[in-house]
């Protein structure tokens, strides 16, 4: 085990004081430190919003792109490097809003990623609109009168694609979350912990006591039994359950490439004498 | 001796697969050859032609009449009719008296053999018209279906009965094979440039015309053990090809129009994350859907104010299919040499269409990768360092010992932190800015002129329409004292031959795929000179030679 200070994880923040993201980055480097892996041995990627500063405040090598884009940019560690812990990590507005489209497909690339989504139902660095989790009932600035759409279940939507792991957790419980990390590390494939993360500035209704009033560890459940998975996904009332939900080892991006094997592609050397046969097809 | 053949008929009716096997064929005959795809965005029916020009000269560019028309249906001989030349054939299946008429039964004899070969019927009898020999049109019969072996009997069969079937026309000779030459279409062009860069990562979306990038790169990627990855969309292309940057890898993305306006946000991540990335945009008319299957110049202006804000970015443009070889190699190099985006603009004429041009000569280019040397990093390492040049050495996640790499699109410092102060964000700027200083004083390419010491005229313009401006100048050079000027690098503006060729007595003429005259409009911005006459052209369809000497007599000389 490292020493976890290695991480630097008390820098200081641009996050407000009693903020959800504190514990959630604590987790995540006792989470490191148990894996033993030094900062140089892990990349994250973020987008853009509160949670996706996390690279600026914890030390790791770290791909801060733009707002919804923080999947794309990971694949190619994947390709370049199968040595490196990739994580990816971000908001529920960047994550499930403006990069929709990328987690749909992700889930099929399956890439040996970690996915951690901040999700506090509200969008925070924007001052407190609905994102795409927020409940009906929330009032905004913006949804004067509630939220125009049903909120969604990334945990069911992820468990109903068949996402080859999916979790939640709650940084009302750090130990959990901790150990949903080094779960999710351990797992071959794309791996998403959809982690209840209070903002306390904006979000009147989702608050700390909210969730620990209604969360509830999952036990005897058999994460690889799809059918009983669903039916624990669609649980989001007055009890939502924490833990993994669904697991399934299949082939990884990286499996479906067969000819790389363990080729780090970020070694690969050529000079273009090595290349010059493929003039000679179009002779 | 220019020879110009039509091959039409609607799509699905397999006219790759005639223009594959005439391509070939001509090619080992010695001939130079150029070919144009005129196609619509669908898989069957509508109108479709592809055009051959063969020259024992060096071709530039389309041309205008027909020699023989090789029309797969009805519809394709009442379209070509009136563009054939006086001594020009059509061969159809159209029972006709017309001396122009020659009938084959092409689906009458295949249907004997193969029904599905009709189209080698029409190759056999093409070459008994030209007065070629079949050897070297049965070699690529066989090469052609050498992955469906069952069928090379039959298409040979056929390729005999339809040179039997009818009277040889004309005297082409076989001028002998020339080892010194290849014919390559300008997407595989630019495919090849970027493997030949060490090309490792490809990621993109296909969108007519550039789809043809991704197929070139993709056929190659197992023997070359890289990776050809199909996105969900061009947004997140452009942030995959980012990621394989950062993780180390030579990487690249391509698209055309509405796709690369999808990257635009994209584009301005490369340029203030200082992650070099090449990006080609094969154009097709728009605005938004536009003409997906024809050509254009209609990006130029977009391509360079690509996003939000200012970044050093650089645009180039190749003049024909052997250029973008040349140049998508040399793209890679600037790329990660000055750690910004390379925007290539090449267009549906020249990336669909193929040339024959002299054998890719290797002996200069070399790979470099301009990556930081571990052992020069002390202590934490900065990835915005400030430095002289404003180039910070550049390092890979892993590649340092006991060091983190950090890229921020946020306003950062030199640890690539968030910063809002006005004068770290400053400094920034600057040092971002002062790389485009480098690179115009170090690696911009010159337009090329060619003409007349002292020129009446100069004709000017970028990219693809080189070559069709090289062959007008030379119809106009019997009448005026005129010169061209071509350019690559369009993005920063080389000035200086343009600024002397200026200053002199000659009236610039700007020759241009688009409606709004970009490149005058781009040139005046940058240095107060502005085009004389503006020979414009936005149908989708390329400029002739004849063309071009056509417009400027109604246009500029009067």
């Amino acid at each position: 085990m490292v020493d976890k200070n290695i991480y630097q994880a008390d820098r200081e923040t641009a996050w407000c004081p009693g903020c959800g993201n504190f514990p959630l980055r604590t987790a995540l480097a006792d989470a490191l430190a148990e894996l033993d892996l030094k900062p140089e041995e892990i990349t994250m990627y973020t987008g853009i919003g509160q949670a996706a500063k996390m690279p600026h405040y914890i030390k790791v090598n770290g791909f801060n792109g733009l707002h919804g884009r923080s999947l794309p940019p990971s694949i190619g560690m994947r390709v370049a490097n199968p040595e490196m812990t990739v994580i990816v990590e971000s908001g529920d507005g960047c994550s499930y809003g403006e990069g929709g489209n990328h987690i749909l497909h992700n889930i099929r690339r399956n890439p040996d990623i970690i996915h951690l989504v901040h999700d506090n139902q509200i969008y925070g660095l924007t001052k407190g609109q609905a994102s795409p989790t927020s409940l009906e009932e929330l009032r905004t600035p913006v949804q004067t009168h509630g939220v125009n759409a049903e909120p969604l279940n990334p945990v069911e939507f992820a468990v109903g694609m068949k996402a080859s792991f999916v979790a939640r957790s709650s940084v009302g419980d750090r130990e959990h979350l901790k150990e949903m990390i080094k779960e999710a590390k351990k797992h071959k494939g794309y791996a998403l912990i959809d982690i209840f993360q209070p903002c306390v500035s904006f979000n009147k209704i989702n608050t700390y006591q909210w969730y620990n009033k209604r969360v509830y560890k999952l036990e005897d459940h058999d994460p690889t039994d799809h059918a009983a998975a669903m039916k624990v996904a669609q649980e989001f009332g007055d009890k939502i359950p924490i833990g993994i939900i669904y697991r399934e080892e299949k082939p990884t991006f990286r499996d479906r490439i067969p000819y790389l094997k363990d080729k780090a592609l970020v070694d690969r050397d050529v000079e273009v004498e090595d290349l010059k046969f493929l003039i000679d097809e179009f002779k | 001796m220019d020879f110009n053949i039509v091959i039409a008929g609607e799509a699905g009716q397999g006219l790759k697969t005639v223009e594959a096997m005439l391509t070939k064929t001509f090619s080992r005959h010695g001939y130079y050859l150029f070919s144009t795809k005129d196609y619509m965005s669908r898989v069957r029916g509508g109108h479709n032609f592809m055009q051959i020009r063969i020259s024992d000269e060096k071709v530039e560019g389309p041309d205008e009449g027909i020699d023989l028309l090789l029309a797969l249906n009805e519809e394709s001989v009442e379209i070509h009719n009136s563009e054939m030349n006086e001594d020009g054939t059509i061969l159809s299946e159209v029972e006709s008296d017309k001396d122009e008429m020659v009938y084959i039964d092409a689906k009458g004899l295949a249907k004997e053999v193969n029904p599905r070969a009709v189209n080698t019927v029409f190759v056999g009898a093409a070459f008994k018209i030209m007065g070629l020999p079949t050897d070297q049109a049965e070699e690529a019969v066989k090469e052609h279906f050498a992955k469906k072996e069952s069928v090379v009997d039959d298409n040979l069969e056929l390729l005999k009965q339809g040179y039997q079937a009818v009277d040889q026309l004309y005297n082409l000779k076989d001028l002998g094979e020339k080892e010194d030459r290849m014919v390559i279409d300008g997407n595989s062009a630019v495919g090849l440039g970027a493997l030949l860069g060490g090309l490792s990562y490809y990621t993109a979306y296909p969108m007519s015309p550039s789809t043809g990038i991704l197929h070139y790169v993709a056929s190659k990627q197992e023997e070359l053990g890289i990776v050809v990855e199909q996105s969900e969309d061009e947004i997140a292309s452009i942030n995959m090809a980012l990621g394989g940057t950062y993780a180390g890898m030579r990487s690249m993305t391509g698209t055309s129009g509405g796709g690369l306006a999808l990257m635009a946000e994209g584009v301005g991540l490369a340029g203030i994350t200082e992650t070099p990335i090449v990006i080609a945009d094969v154009q097709r008319p728009g605005p938004a859907t536009g003409l997906p299957t024809r050509t254009g110049q209609g990006d130029l202006l977009f391509a360079v104010n690509i996003a939000q804000d200012e970044f050093p970015l650089m645009v180039l443009a190749p003049k024909d299919q052997e250029d973008a070889v040349y140049q998508t190699f040399r793209a890679m190099n600037l790329a990660d040499k000055y750690q910004i985006p390379v925007i290539i603009l090449s267009d549906q004429f020249i990336g669909d269409g193929s040339k024959t041009i002299p054998v890719i000569d290797t002996s200069d280019m070399k790979i470099e990768r301009h990556l930081v040397d571990p052992a020069e990093v002390e202590g934490e390492y900065k990835r915005y360092k400030f430095t002289e040049d404003g180039i910070s050495p550049r390092a890979y996640p892993g590649q340092l010992k006991d060091n983190i790499v950090l890229l921020d699109s946020d306003e950062h410092d030199e640890y690539a932190h968030i910063v809002e102060d006005a004068e770290t964000r400053d400094k920034m700027v600057a040092k971002r800015n002062k790389k485009m200083e480098k690179l115009a004083a170090e690696d911009l390419l010159e337009p090329e002129y060619t003409g007349p010491e002292s020129p009446e005229y100069i004709l000017v313009g970028w990219g693809s329409t080189a070559g069709p401006l090289r062959e007008g100048r030379k119809i106009l050079a019997d009448e005026f004292e005129i010169g061209h000027l071509a350019f690559n690098d369009v993005w920063p503006l080389p000035t200086e031959t343009l600024e002397e060729l200026a200053s002199t007595e000659a009236k610039l003429v700007f020759v241009e795929n688009n409606a709004g005259a970009q490149f005058d409009r781009l040139v005046r911005s940058e240095t107060g000179i502005k085009a004389d006459y503006n020979i414009l052209k936005d149908d989708g369809r390329p400029f002739s030679g004849q063309e071009i000497y056509r417009r400027f007599k109604e246009e500029v000389s009067k």
